[in-house]
Protein backbone atom coordinates (compact mmCIF):
# COMPACT_ATOMS: atom_id res chain seq x y z
CA UNK A 1 0.00 0.00 0.00
CA UNK A 2 1.93 3.37 -1.22
CA UNK A 3 1.26 6.04 1.04
CA UNK A 4 -1.55 4.41 2.47
CA UNK A 5 -3.60 4.87 -0.07
CA UNK A 6 -6.06 2.26 -1.76
CA UNK A 7 -8.62 2.47 -4.73
CA UNK A 8 -11.37 1.56 -2.02
CA UNK A 9 -11.91 1.23 1.62
CA UNK A 10 -14.12 -0.93 3.42
CA UNK A 11 -14.94 -0.36 6.78
CA UNK A 12 -16.85 -3.16 9.08
CA UNK A 13 -15.50 -6.97 8.04
CA UNK A 14 -19.50 -8.25 8.65
CA UNK A 15 -21.22 -9.81 5.53
CA UNK A 16 -21.71 -6.88 3.77
CA UNK A 17 -18.26 -5.52 4.07
CA UNK A 18 -16.54 -8.61 3.16
CA UNK A 19 -19.03 -9.52 0.41
CA UNK A 20 -18.04 -5.93 -1.19
CA UNK A 21 -14.13 -6.47 -0.32
CA UNK A 22 -14.27 -9.85 -1.74
CA UNK A 23 -16.10 -8.81 -4.97
CA UNK A 24 -13.79 -5.74 -5.29
CA UNK A 25 -10.55 -7.93 -5.19
CA UNK A 26 -11.79 -10.77 -7.83
CA UNK A 27 -12.14 -7.50 -10.01
CA UNK A 28 -8.49 -6.20 -9.47
CA UNK A 29 -8.82 -3.66 -7.44
CA UNK A 30 -6.81 -2.52 -4.32
CA UNK A 31 -8.65 -2.93 -1.21
CA UNK A 32 -8.69 -2.24 2.44
CA UNK A 33 -10.91 -3.95 4.76
CA UNK A 34 -11.03 -2.34 8.52
CA UNK A 35 -12.30 -4.05 11.33
CA UNK A 36 -12.86 -2.99 14.97
CA UNK A 37 -12.67 -6.55 16.21
CA UNK A 38 -9.41 -8.51 17.49
CA UNK A 39 -10.85 -10.69 14.67
CA UNK A 40 -14.14 -10.28 12.64
CA UNK A 41 -17.08 -11.29 13.91
CA UNK A 42 -15.89 -10.97 17.88
CA UNK A 43 -18.16 -8.25 18.29
CA UNK A 44 -20.89 -9.73 16.23
CA UNK A 45 -24.26 -11.65 17.21
CA UNK A 46 -27.31 -12.96 15.14
CA UNK A 47 -29.85 -15.29 15.41
CA UNK A 48 -29.36 -17.62 13.38
CA UNK A 49 -29.09 -18.96 9.85
CA UNK A 50 -26.90 -17.53 6.66
CA UNK A 51 -28.48 -18.75 3.51
CA UNK A 52 -27.52 -20.86 1.36
CA UNK A 53 -28.24 -19.63 -2.78
CA UNK A 54 -27.16 -16.17 -1.56
CA UNK A 55 -24.06 -17.10 0.30
CA UNK A 56 -23.22 -19.03 -2.12
CA UNK A 57 -23.12 -16.58 -4.24
CA UNK A 58 -19.62 -15.08 -2.90
CA UNK A 59 -18.25 -18.11 -1.44
CA UNK A 60 -19.18 -20.73 -4.05
CA UNK A 61 -19.65 -24.23 -2.25
CA UNK A 62 -19.19 -22.76 0.91
CA UNK A 63 -20.56 -25.61 3.05
CA UNK A 64 -17.48 -28.22 2.27
CA UNK A 65 -15.03 -25.69 3.83
CA UNK A 66 -16.54 -23.29 6.10
CA UNK A 67 -17.49 -23.86 10.07
CA UNK A 68 -21.30 -24.10 9.46
CA UNK A 69 -23.27 -25.76 12.31
CA UNK A 70 -26.22 -27.66 11.11
CA UNK A 71 -28.24 -27.63 7.57
CA UNK A 72 -31.57 -26.40 8.36
CA UNK A 73 -34.12 -29.30 7.94
CA UNK A 74 -36.99 -28.35 9.65
CA UNK A 75 -38.84 -24.89 10.42
CA UNK A 76 -41.00 -24.08 13.34
CA UNK A 77 -43.05 -22.17 14.88
CA UNK A 78 -44.31 -22.42 18.46
CA UNK A 79 -47.63 -20.13 20.01
CA UNK A 80 -47.46 -20.27 23.23
CA UNK A 81 -50.15 -19.51 25.87
CA UNK A 82 -49.17 -18.89 29.43
CA UNK A 83 -48.57 -22.86 29.77
CA UNK A 84 -49.48 -24.80 26.94
CA UNK A 85 -48.33 -24.38 23.30
CA UNK A 86 -48.95 -25.73 19.63
CA UNK A 87 -45.90 -26.37 16.76
CA UNK A 88 -46.32 -25.82 13.62
CA UNK A 89 -43.47 -27.54 11.74
CA UNK A 90 -42.42 -27.42 8.14
CA UNK A 91 -39.81 -30.30 7.75
CA UNK A 92 -38.31 -31.05 4.37
CA UNK A 93 -34.88 -33.37 2.89
CA UNK A 94 -31.66 -30.89 3.15
CA UNK A 95 -29.34 -33.60 1.35
CA UNK A 96 -27.63 -31.83 -1.65
CA UNK A 97 -30.39 -28.98 -1.62
CA UNK A 98 -29.31 -26.81 1.45
CA UNK A 99 -31.43 -23.85 2.42
CA UNK A 100 -30.10 -22.70 5.42
CA UNK A 101 -27.40 -23.14 7.63
CA UNK A 102 -26.76 -22.13 11.31
CA UNK A 103 -23.41 -20.91 11.88
CA UNK A 104 -21.55 -19.45 14.50
CA UNK A 105 -20.71 -15.66 13.81
CA UNK A 106 -17.34 -15.85 15.62
CA UNK A 107 -16.20 -18.56 13.39
CA UNK A 108 -18.27 -17.68 10.41
CA UNK A 109 -17.22 -14.15 9.91
CA UNK A 110 -13.35 -14.81 10.98
CA UNK A 111 -13.51 -17.44 7.85
CA UNK A 112 -15.19 -15.05 5.52
CA UNK A 113 -12.38 -12.21 6.45
CA UNK A 114 -9.75 -15.21 5.55
CA UNK A 115 -11.24 -15.65 2.19
CA UNK A 116 -10.95 -12.07 1.39
CA UNK A 117 -7.31 -11.97 2.79
CA UNK A 118 -6.82 -15.00 0.38
CA UNK A 119 -8.11 -13.07 -2.74
CA UNK A 120 -6.09 -10.40 -2.57
CA UNK A 121 -7.63 -8.26 -0.15
CA UNK A 122 -5.42 -5.83 2.58
CA UNK A 123 -7.77 -6.72 5.77
CA UNK A 124 -6.66 -4.42 8.62
CA UNK A 125 -8.33 -5.87 11.76
CA UNK A 126 -8.06 -4.41 15.25
CA UNK A 127 -8.35 -0.95 14.39
CA UNK A 128 -11.58 0.82 14.90
CA UNK A 129 -12.59 3.77 11.89
CA UNK A 130 -12.97 7.11 14.55
CA UNK A 131 -14.18 9.62 11.57
CA UNK A 132 -14.71 9.88 7.72
CA UNK A 133 -11.90 12.36 6.14
CA UNK A 134 -13.94 14.64 3.74
CA UNK A 135 -12.52 17.18 1.34
CA UNK A 136 -14.55 19.76 -0.65
CA UNK A 137 -17.49 17.68 0.53
CA UNK A 138 -16.44 14.84 -0.79
CA UNK A 139 -14.90 11.41 1.77
CA UNK A 140 -11.44 10.55 0.48
CA UNK A 141 -10.64 8.57 3.45
CA UNK A 142 -10.72 7.49 7.21
CA UNK A 143 -9.01 8.16 10.43
CA UNK A 144 -8.00 5.88 12.77
CA UNK A 145 -7.04 5.94 16.27
CA UNK A 146 -3.28 5.69 15.29
CA UNK A 147 -3.32 6.79 11.19
CA UNK A 148 -5.19 7.99 8.37
CA UNK A 149 -5.53 6.20 4.99
CA UNK A 150 -6.70 7.35 1.50
CA UNK A 151 -8.87 6.22 -0.88
CA UNK A 152 -11.00 7.21 -4.13
CA UNK A 153 -14.40 5.51 -2.32
CA UNK A 154 -15.03 4.55 0.94
CA UNK A 155 -17.82 2.28 1.50
CA UNK A 156 -19.35 2.27 5.45
CA UNK A 157 -20.36 -1.53 6.52
CA UNK A 158 -20.12 -0.73 10.10
CA UNK A 159 -23.82 -2.26 11.44
CA UNK A 160 -26.76 -0.77 12.32
CA UNK A 161 -25.38 1.89 15.04
CA UNK A 162 -23.14 2.96 11.63
CA UNK A 163 -21.83 6.08 13.69
CA UNK A 164 -20.06 6.74 10.21
CA UNK A 165 -23.23 7.45 8.42
CA UNK A 166 -24.11 9.21 10.95
CA UNK A 167 -20.92 11.46 10.81
CA UNK A 168 -21.41 12.54 7.08
CA UNK A 169 -25.36 13.28 7.70
CA UNK A 170 -26.59 10.45 5.76
CA UNK A 171 -28.12 9.07 8.52
CA UNK A 172 -29.87 10.54 11.73
CA UNK A 173 -30.52 8.74 15.03
CA UNK A 174 -32.34 5.70 14.90
CA UNK A 175 -35.75 6.10 15.97
CA UNK A 176 -36.90 3.57 18.61
CA UNK A 177 -39.56 2.40 16.68
CA UNK A 178 -37.45 1.32 13.89
CA UNK A 179 -35.22 -0.91 15.72
CA UNK A 180 -35.42 -4.01 18.07
CA UNK A 181 -33.12 -4.92 20.65
CA UNK A 182 -32.28 -8.71 21.42
CA UNK A 183 -31.00 -10.81 23.64
CA UNK A 184 -29.51 -14.37 23.69
CA UNK A 185 -28.22 -16.45 25.15
CA UNK A 186 -25.80 -20.12 23.81
CA UNK A 187 -26.51 -23.01 26.00
CA UNK A 188 -24.48 -26.16 25.74
CA UNK A 189 -26.12 -29.43 25.63
CA UNK A 190 -24.70 -33.04 24.54
CA UNK A 191 -24.78 -33.46 21.03
CA UNK A 192 -26.44 -36.86 20.97
CA UNK A 193 -29.11 -35.33 23.48
CA UNK A 194 -29.85 -31.96 21.30
CA UNK A 195 -30.68 -34.52 18.75
CA UNK A 196 -32.81 -36.66 20.08
CA UNK A 197 -35.23 -33.84 22.14
CA UNK A 198 -35.37 -31.72 18.35
CA UNK A 199 -35.53 -35.21 16.62
CA UNK A 200 -33.06 -34.97 14.02
CA UNK A 201 -30.49 -36.59 12.22
CA UNK A 202 -26.53 -35.84 12.45
CA UNK A 203 -25.48 -32.66 11.04
CA UNK A 204 -29.39 -32.01 10.23
CA UNK A 205 -30.99 -28.72 12.37
CA UNK A 206 -33.92 -26.35 13.09
CA UNK A 207 -35.08 -22.86 13.43
CA UNK A 208 -37.97 -22.02 15.80
CA UNK A 209 -39.80 -19.17 16.18
CA UNK A 210 -41.81 -18.32 18.78
CA UNK A 211 -44.83 -16.21 19.50
CA UNK A 212 -46.99 -15.27 22.66
CA UNK A 213 -46.42 -16.79 25.91
CA UNK A 214 -44.23 -14.45 28.08
CA UNK A 215 -44.13 -12.43 24.71
CA UNK A 216 -47.68 -11.87 24.16
CA UNK A 217 -49.01 -8.55 23.61
CA UNK A 218 -45.63 -7.32 22.68
CA UNK A 219 -44.38 -6.27 19.20
CA UNK A 220 -42.01 -9.07 20.18
CA UNK A 221 -40.34 -12.25 18.58
CA UNK A 222 -38.50 -15.23 20.30
CA UNK A 223 -35.99 -17.50 18.35
CA UNK A 224 -34.56 -20.87 18.96
CA UNK A 225 -31.85 -22.45 16.70
CA UNK A 226 -29.90 -25.85 16.89
CA UNK A 227 -25.97 -25.64 16.79
CA UNK A 228 -23.27 -28.61 16.49
CA UNK A 229 -23.77 -29.19 20.53
CA UNK A 230 -25.55 -25.83 21.37
CA UNK A 231 -28.79 -23.66 21.50
CA UNK A 232 -29.03 -20.59 20.81
CA UNK A 233 -32.23 -19.08 22.22
CA UNK A 234 -33.44 -15.54 22.39
CA UNK A 235 -35.67 -12.98 21.31
CA UNK A 236 -36.08 -9.62 19.96
CA UNK A 237 -38.44 -6.15 21.31
CA UNK A 238 -39.56 -3.29 19.63
CA UNK A 239 -37.21 -0.78 21.53
CA UNK A 240 -40.06 1.70 21.82
CA UNK A 241 -42.10 -1.37 23.40
CA UNK A 242 -39.22 -2.67 26.18
CA UNK A 243 -39.07 1.17 26.90
CA UNK A 244 -42.72 1.41 27.55
CA UNK A 245 -42.83 -2.27 29.70
CA UNK A 246 -39.79 -1.09 32.02
CA UNK A 247 -38.73 -4.29 32.51
CA UNK A 248 -35.12 -5.59 32.08
CA UNK A 249 -34.23 -7.67 28.63
CA UNK A 250 -32.74 -10.15 30.94
CA UNK A 251 -35.60 -11.24 33.03
CA UNK A 252 -38.14 -11.38 30.18
CA UNK A 253 -35.98 -13.87 28.39
CA UNK A 254 -35.61 -15.80 31.77
CA UNK A 255 -39.75 -16.03 31.84
CA UNK A 256 -39.30 -17.03 27.84
CA UNK A 257 -36.48 -19.68 28.81
CA UNK A 258 -38.87 -21.17 31.89
CA UNK A 259 -42.03 -21.64 29.47
CA UNK A 260 -43.05 -25.45 29.59
CA UNK A 261 -42.82 -26.23 26.56
CA UNK A 262 -39.29 -24.00 25.84
CA UNK A 263 -37.54 -25.48 28.98
CA UNK A 264 -37.87 -28.63 27.48
CA UNK A 265 -35.36 -28.20 24.87
CA UNK A 266 -32.95 -26.65 27.19
CA UNK A 267 -33.17 -28.17 30.08
CA UNK A 268 -29.76 -29.16 31.96
CA UNK A 269 -27.66 -27.24 29.57
CA UNK A 270 -25.32 -24.75 30.58
CA UNK A 271 -25.09 -20.87 29.18
CA UNK A 272 -21.68 -20.91 27.61
CA UNK A 273 -22.55 -17.16 26.36
CA UNK A 274 -24.74 -13.80 26.42
CA UNK A 275 -24.96 -11.64 24.13
CA UNK A 276 -26.92 -8.57 22.81
CA UNK A 277 -27.85 -6.85 19.45
CA UNK A 278 -30.01 -4.30 17.52
CA UNK A 279 -32.00 -5.01 14.74
CA UNK A 280 -32.95 -2.55 12.29
CA UNK A 281 -36.47 -3.04 11.62
CA UNK A 282 -37.50 -0.10 9.80
CA UNK A 283 -37.89 -1.29 6.56
CA UNK A 284 -38.19 0.58 3.57
CA UNK A 285 -39.50 3.75 5.12
CA UNK A 286 -36.39 3.86 7.30
CA UNK A 287 -33.80 3.22 4.67
CA UNK A 288 -31.58 6.51 4.70
CA UNK A 289 -29.58 8.20 1.79
CA UNK A 290 -27.31 5.40 0.36
CA UNK A 291 -24.64 7.45 -1.09
CA UNK A 292 -23.02 10.63 -1.30
CA UNK A 293 -19.73 12.34 -2.95
CA UNK A 294 -17.27 9.09 -2.55
CA UNK A 295 -19.44 7.23 -0.25
CA UNK A 296 -22.33 4.50 -0.10
CA UNK A 297 -23.72 2.81 2.91
CA UNK A 298 -24.62 -1.19 2.74
CA UNK A 299 -25.97 -3.58 4.82
CA UNK A 300 -27.43 -2.85 8.52
CA UNK A 301 -25.96 0.50 8.42
CA UNK A 302 -28.39 1.27 5.51
CA UNK A 303 -31.30 -0.73 7.55
CA UNK A 304 -31.19 -3.19 4.54
CA UNK A 305 -33.38 -5.60 6.78
CA UNK A 306 -36.19 -8.08 6.16
CA UNK A 307 -37.62 -8.78 9.36
CA UNK A 308 -40.53 -10.54 8.36
CA UNK A 309 -38.75 -13.20 6.37
CA UNK A 310 -35.43 -13.21 8.98
CA UNK A 311 -33.18 -11.60 6.30
CA UNK A 312 -30.06 -9.59 6.77
CA UNK A 313 -27.07 -11.19 6.25
CA UNK A 314 -27.69 -12.43 2.62
CA UNK A 315 -29.06 -8.53 1.97
CA UNK A 316 -26.60 -7.77 3.38
CA UNK A 317 -23.70 -9.26 1.13
CA UNK A 318 -26.16 -8.56 -1.91
CA UNK A 319 -26.06 -4.73 -0.89
CA UNK A 320 -22.14 -5.11 -0.82
CA UNK A 321 -21.60 -7.07 -3.95
CA UNK A 322 -23.56 -4.02 -5.81
CA UNK A 323 -21.91 -1.53 -3.88
CA UNK A 324 -18.69 -3.03 -5.32
CA UNK A 325 -19.79 -3.12 -8.63
CA UNK A 326 -20.48 0.36 -8.61
CA UNK A 327 -17.33 1.32 -7.38
CA UNK A 328 -15.57 -1.04 -9.66
CA UNK A 329 -17.53 0.93 -12.87
CA UNK A 330 -16.62 4.27 -10.87
CA UNK A 331 -12.68 3.76 -10.81
CA UNK A 332 -12.72 2.70 -14.16
CA UNK A 333 -14.46 6.04 -15.28
CA UNK A 334 -12.50 7.74 -12.54
CA UNK A 335 -15.83 9.26 -11.01
CA UNK A 336 -16.35 9.18 -7.45
CA UNK A 337 -19.02 11.77 -7.66
CA UNK A 338 -22.55 10.88 -6.03
CA UNK A 339 -24.15 11.19 -9.48
CA UNK A 340 -21.40 8.25 -10.57
CA UNK A 341 -22.65 6.38 -6.98
CA UNK A 342 -26.17 6.87 -7.37
CA UNK A 343 -26.01 3.88 -9.62
CA UNK A 344 -25.83 1.66 -6.74
CA UNK A 345 -29.74 3.00 -5.52
CA UNK A 346 -30.66 2.10 -9.19
CA UNK A 347 -29.58 -1.60 -8.50
CA UNK A 348 -30.75 -1.81 -5.06
CA UNK A 349 -33.94 -0.70 -6.53
CA UNK A 350 -33.82 -3.25 -9.01
CA UNK A 351 -32.79 -5.99 -6.35
CA UNK A 352 -35.05 -8.02 -4.20
CA UNK A 353 -33.88 -5.75 -1.61
CA UNK A 354 -35.95 -2.70 -1.93
CA UNK A 355 -38.47 -4.57 -3.50
CA UNK A 356 -39.22 -6.91 -0.59
CA UNK A 357 -38.91 -4.20 1.30
CA UNK A 358 -41.13 -2.13 -0.83
CA UNK A 359 -44.12 -4.78 -0.38
CA UNK A 360 -43.56 -5.26 3.28
CA UNK A 361 -43.55 -1.09 3.63
CA UNK A 362 -46.68 -1.41 5.36
CA UNK A 363 -46.53 -4.66 7.23
CA UNK A 364 -45.14 -3.68 10.26
CA UNK A 365 -48.01 -1.67 10.73
CA UNK A 366 -50.47 -4.33 9.93
CA UNK A 367 -48.65 -6.11 12.75
CA UNK A 368 -48.34 -3.74 15.44
CA UNK A 369 -52.18 -2.84 14.97
CA UNK A 370 -53.09 -6.71 14.86
CA UNK A 371 -50.40 -7.81 17.55
CA UNK A 372 -52.92 -9.63 20.51
CA UNK A 373 -54.81 -11.31 17.63
CA UNK A 374 -51.52 -12.63 16.12
CA UNK A 375 -49.41 -13.37 20.28
CA UNK A 376 -52.21 -13.83 21.91
CA UNK A 377 -55.59 -14.60 20.50
CA UNK A 378 -54.19 -17.08 17.90
CA UNK A 379 -52.07 -19.01 20.65
CA UNK A 380 -55.54 -19.36 22.60
CA UNK A 381 -57.68 -20.88 19.69
CA UNK A 382 -55.16 -23.28 18.54
CA UNK A 383 -54.26 -24.44 21.65
CA UNK A 384 -58.17 -24.89 22.65
CA UNK A 385 -59.21 -26.51 19.68
CA UNK A 386 -56.40 -29.24 19.89
CA UNK A 387 -57.77 -29.73 23.37
CA UNK A 388 -61.28 -30.08 22.29
CA UNK A 389 -60.36 -32.40 19.45
CA UNK A 390 -57.91 -34.45 21.64
CA UNK A 391 -59.53 -34.51 24.96
CA UNK A 392 -61.59 -37.43 25.59
CA UNK A 393 -63.24 -36.83 28.87
CA UNK A 394 -67.18 -37.50 28.99
CA UNK A 395 -68.74 -34.27 28.08
CA UNK A 396 -70.89 -33.51 25.48
CA UNK A 397 -69.03 -32.20 22.05
CA UNK A 398 -71.67 -30.03 21.03
CA UNK A 399 -71.24 -28.24 24.62
CA UNK A 400 -67.80 -28.03 24.09
CA UNK A 401 -68.05 -26.33 20.31
CA UNK A 402 -70.75 -24.07 21.68
CA UNK A 403 -68.23 -23.14 24.44
CA UNK A 404 -65.80 -22.91 21.90
CA UNK A 405 -67.75 -20.32 19.51
CA UNK A 406 -68.82 -18.81 22.31
CA UNK A 407 -65.27 -17.43 23.38
CA UNK A 408 -64.48 -17.08 19.81
CA UNK A 409 -67.38 -13.89 20.11
CA UNK A 410 -66.48 -12.79 23.60
CA UNK A 411 -63.06 -12.10 22.40
CA UNK A 412 -63.48 -10.70 19.37
CA UNK A 413 -61.98 -12.85 17.55
CA UNK A 414 -64.68 -13.14 14.09
CA UNK A 415 -63.67 -9.72 13.03
CA UNK A 416 -60.14 -10.20 13.53
CA UNK A 417 -60.08 -14.16 12.22
CA UNK A 418 -59.02 -13.19 8.57
CA UNK A 419 -56.11 -14.75 8.84
CA UNK A 420 -53.35 -12.14 9.64
CA UNK A 421 -50.99 -13.42 6.88
CA UNK A 422 -53.51 -13.17 4.02
CA UNK A 423 -54.30 -9.43 5.31
CA UNK A 424 -50.85 -8.79 5.50
CA UNK A 425 -50.46 -10.20 1.83
CA UNK A 426 -53.39 -7.86 0.29
CA UNK A 427 -52.05 -4.88 1.74
CA UNK A 428 -48.36 -5.83 0.29
CA UNK A 429 -50.08 -6.46 -3.22
CA UNK A 430 -51.40 -3.13 -3.10
CA UNK A 431 -49.67 -0.75 -5.02
CA UNK B 1 -30.00 -16.54 35.83
CA UNK B 2 -29.22 -13.48 37.23
CA UNK B 3 -27.33 -10.77 35.13
CA UNK B 4 -24.20 -10.96 36.76
CA UNK B 5 -23.74 -15.17 36.16
CA UNK B 6 -24.62 -13.95 32.79
CA UNK B 7 -22.20 -10.90 32.13
CA UNK B 8 -19.71 -13.83 33.97
CA UNK B 9 -20.22 -16.44 30.96
CA UNK B 10 -18.61 -13.32 28.31
CA UNK B 11 -14.48 -12.56 27.74
CA UNK B 12 -13.99 -8.94 28.48
CA UNK B 13 -10.75 -6.63 27.78
CA UNK B 14 -11.34 -3.19 30.25
CA UNK B 15 -10.01 -0.30 28.87
CA UNK B 16 -8.52 2.31 31.62
CA UNK B 17 -11.00 5.28 30.31
CA UNK B 18 -15.18 4.88 29.67
CA UNK B 19 -16.65 5.34 25.98
CA UNK B 20 -19.80 6.00 27.38
CA UNK B 21 -20.66 9.65 29.32
CA UNK B 22 -23.73 11.46 30.51
CA UNK B 23 -24.49 15.39 31.96
CA UNK B 24 -25.55 13.85 35.88
CA UNK B 25 -27.25 17.28 35.48
CA UNK B 26 -29.65 16.25 32.90
CA UNK B 27 -29.85 12.79 34.21
CA UNK B 28 -31.33 14.38 37.69
CA UNK B 29 -34.16 16.01 35.68
CA UNK B 30 -34.75 12.99 33.66
CA UNK B 31 -37.89 11.20 35.17
CA UNK B 32 -37.92 7.78 33.26
CA UNK B 33 -34.16 7.11 33.95
CA UNK B 34 -34.83 4.20 31.18
CA UNK B 35 -31.16 3.57 30.70
CA UNK B 36 -31.12 2.27 34.08
CA UNK B 37 -33.42 -0.28 32.78
CA UNK B 38 -33.42 -1.12 29.21
CA UNK B 39 -29.36 -1.87 29.22
CA UNK B 40 -29.38 -6.23 28.52
CA UNK B 41 -25.98 -5.37 30.87
CA UNK B 42 -27.24 -3.53 33.82
CA UNK B 43 -24.78 -0.75 32.94
CA UNK B 44 -26.46 2.21 34.54
CA UNK B 45 -27.53 2.76 38.33
CA UNK B 46 -28.73 5.86 39.17
CA UNK B 47 -27.02 7.12 42.96
CA UNK B 48 -29.53 9.12 44.87
CA UNK B 49 -27.09 10.52 47.52
CA UNK B 50 -24.34 11.62 45.47
CA UNK B 51 -27.07 12.31 42.47
CA UNK B 52 -24.38 10.70 39.64
CA UNK B 53 -25.36 8.13 37.33
CA UNK B 54 -23.08 5.20 38.12
CA UNK B 55 -21.42 3.64 35.06
CA UNK B 56 -20.42 0.12 34.79
CA UNK B 57 -19.03 0.67 31.53
CA UNK B 58 -16.74 -2.43 31.49
CA UNK B 59 -20.08 -4.42 31.26
CA UNK B 60 -21.26 -2.94 28.03
CA UNK B 61 -22.22 -4.87 25.64
CA UNK B 62 -21.71 -2.28 22.72
CA UNK B 63 -25.06 -2.95 21.65
CA UNK B 64 -26.41 0.76 21.08
CA UNK B 65 -30.15 0.56 22.76
CA UNK B 66 -29.39 3.15 25.59
CA UNK B 67 -28.66 5.99 23.36
CA UNK B 68 -31.01 5.46 21.14
CA UNK B 69 -33.74 5.15 23.75
CA UNK B 70 -32.18 7.95 26.09
CA UNK B 71 -35.11 10.41 25.57
CA UNK B 72 -32.89 13.40 26.39
CA UNK B 73 -29.85 12.34 23.72
CA UNK B 74 -27.78 12.22 26.74
CA UNK B 75 -25.33 9.75 26.20
CA UNK B 76 -22.57 10.24 24.66
CA UNK B 77 -21.38 6.92 23.16
CA UNK B 78 -18.83 5.49 21.04
CA UNK B 79 -17.11 1.94 20.53
CA UNK B 80 -14.10 1.11 23.16
CA UNK B 81 -11.13 1.42 22.04
CA UNK B 82 -9.35 -0.67 19.60
CA UNK B 83 -8.50 -4.53 21.30
CA UNK B 84 -11.06 -3.54 24.03
CA UNK B 85 -14.50 -4.30 25.23
CA UNK B 86 -16.67 -7.04 24.86
CA UNK B 87 -15.03 -10.05 23.14
CA UNK B 88 -17.88 -12.80 21.99
CA UNK B 89 -16.82 -16.75 21.22
CA UNK B 90 -20.29 -17.64 19.49
CA UNK B 91 -21.94 -14.56 18.46
C1 LIG C 1 -30.54 -11.50 17.28
C2 LIG C 1 -30.34 -11.39 15.80
C3 LIG C 1 -30.76 -12.43 14.98
C4 LIG C 1 -30.55 -12.36 13.61
N1 LIG C 1 -30.89 -13.44 12.86
C5 LIG C 1 -30.59 -13.45 11.54
C6 LIG C 1 -30.79 -14.63 10.77
O1 LIG C 1 -31.21 -15.67 11.26
N2 LIG C 1 -30.48 -14.59 9.44
C7 LIG C 1 -29.98 -13.47 8.87
O2 LIG C 1 -29.69 -13.50 7.66
N3 LIG C 1 -29.78 -12.34 9.57
C8 LIG C 1 -30.06 -12.30 10.89
N4 LIG C 1 -29.82 -11.17 11.63
C9 LIG C 1 -29.37 -9.93 10.95
C10 LIG C 1 -27.91 -10.00 10.56
O3 LIG C 1 -27.12 -10.37 11.65
C11 LIG C 1 -27.44 -8.65 10.03
O4 LIG C 1 -28.36 -8.17 9.08
C12 LIG C 1 -26.06 -8.74 9.40
O5 LIG C 1 -25.10 -9.15 10.31
C13 LIG C 1 -25.65 -7.39 8.81
O6 LIG C 1 -24.35 -7.45 8.32
P1 LIG C 1 -23.44 -6.15 8.23
O7 LIG C 1 -22.14 -6.59 7.66
O8 LIG C 1 -24.18 -5.06 7.59
O9 LIG C 1 -23.25 -5.67 9.75
P2 LIG C 1 -22.49 -6.41 11.03
O10 LIG C 1 -22.64 -7.85 10.85
O11 LIG C 1 -23.05 -5.73 12.16
O12 LIG C 1 -20.98 -5.99 10.79
C14 LIG C 1 -20.49 -4.70 11.03
C15 LIG C 1 -19.00 -4.79 11.29
O13 LIG C 1 -18.42 -3.49 11.34
C16 LIG C 1 -17.50 -3.42 12.41
N5 LIG C 1 -17.40 -2.00 12.79
C17 LIG C 1 -18.39 -1.21 13.28
N6 LIG C 1 -17.95 0.04 13.45
C18 LIG C 1 -16.66 0.05 13.06
C19 LIG C 1 -15.67 1.08 13.02
N7 LIG C 1 -15.95 2.33 13.37
N8 LIG C 1 -14.44 0.74 12.60
C20 LIG C 1 -14.14 -0.53 12.24
N9 LIG C 1 -15.04 -1.52 12.24
C21 LIG C 1 -16.29 -1.24 12.65
C22 LIG C 1 -18.11 -4.33 13.47
O14 LIG C 1 -17.17 -4.77 14.41
C23 LIG C 1 -18.67 -5.45 12.61
O15 LIG C 1 -17.74 -6.48 12.38
C24 LIG C 1 -29.99 -11.20 13.02
C25 LIG C 1 -29.57 -10.16 13.84
C26 LIG C 1 -29.71 -10.26 15.23
C27 LIG C 1 -29.21 -9.14 16.09
S1 LIG D 1 -32.15 8.06 30.11
FE1 LIG D 1 -30.61 9.56 29.52
S2 LIG D 1 -31.06 11.43 30.65
FE2 LIG D 1 -32.25 9.77 31.56
S3 LIG D 1 -30.98 9.07 33.24
FE3 LIG D 1 -30.43 7.80 31.49
S4 LIG D 1 -28.74 8.86 30.49
FE4 LIG D 1 -29.66 10.30 31.93
S1 LIG E 1 -24.48 -0.05 24.54
FE1 LIG E 1 -25.95 -1.61 25.21
S2 LIG E 1 -24.84 -2.78 26.73
FE2 LIG E 1 -23.68 -0.90 26.43
S3 LIG E 1 -24.42 0.48 27.98
FE3 LIG E 1 -25.67 0.89 26.18
S4 LIG E 1 -27.45 -0.44 26.38
FE4 LIG E 1 -25.92 -1.16 27.84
Amino acid sequence: MKNNKVEIIVVGAGPAGVSAAITLARAGKKVLLVERGDCAGDKNVFGGTIYAKQTAEIFPKFWETAPIERAITEQKIFLLTDYNSTQISYKYASKGAYKAFTVNRSKWDKWCSQQAEKEGVYYAPKTLVNELILKDRNVIGIKTEFEEFYSDIVIIADGVNSLLAKQIGLRKEIKDSDVSLSVKEVIKINKEKLEDRFNLDEEDGCACRILGGPLRDKFALGFMYTNKDTISIGYSISLDEIKKLKVKPYELLDELKAHPTVSAYIKNGETIEYSSHLIPEGGYNAVPKLYDNGVMIIGDAAMLVNNIHFEGTNLAMLSGKLAAETAIEAINNKDYSKSSLSKYHTKLKESIILKDLKTHRNTIEVIKKNIHTLSSLYPELACEFLEILTSADGVEKKVKYRKFLKEIIKKGTISSSIPLAILAMEKCLKK
Amino acid sequence: MNINERLATLKYNKDKESHLTVDNDVCMRCNDKVCTYICPANVYEWNEQKCIMTIRYENCLECGACKIACEKKNIIWRYPNCEYGVKYKNG
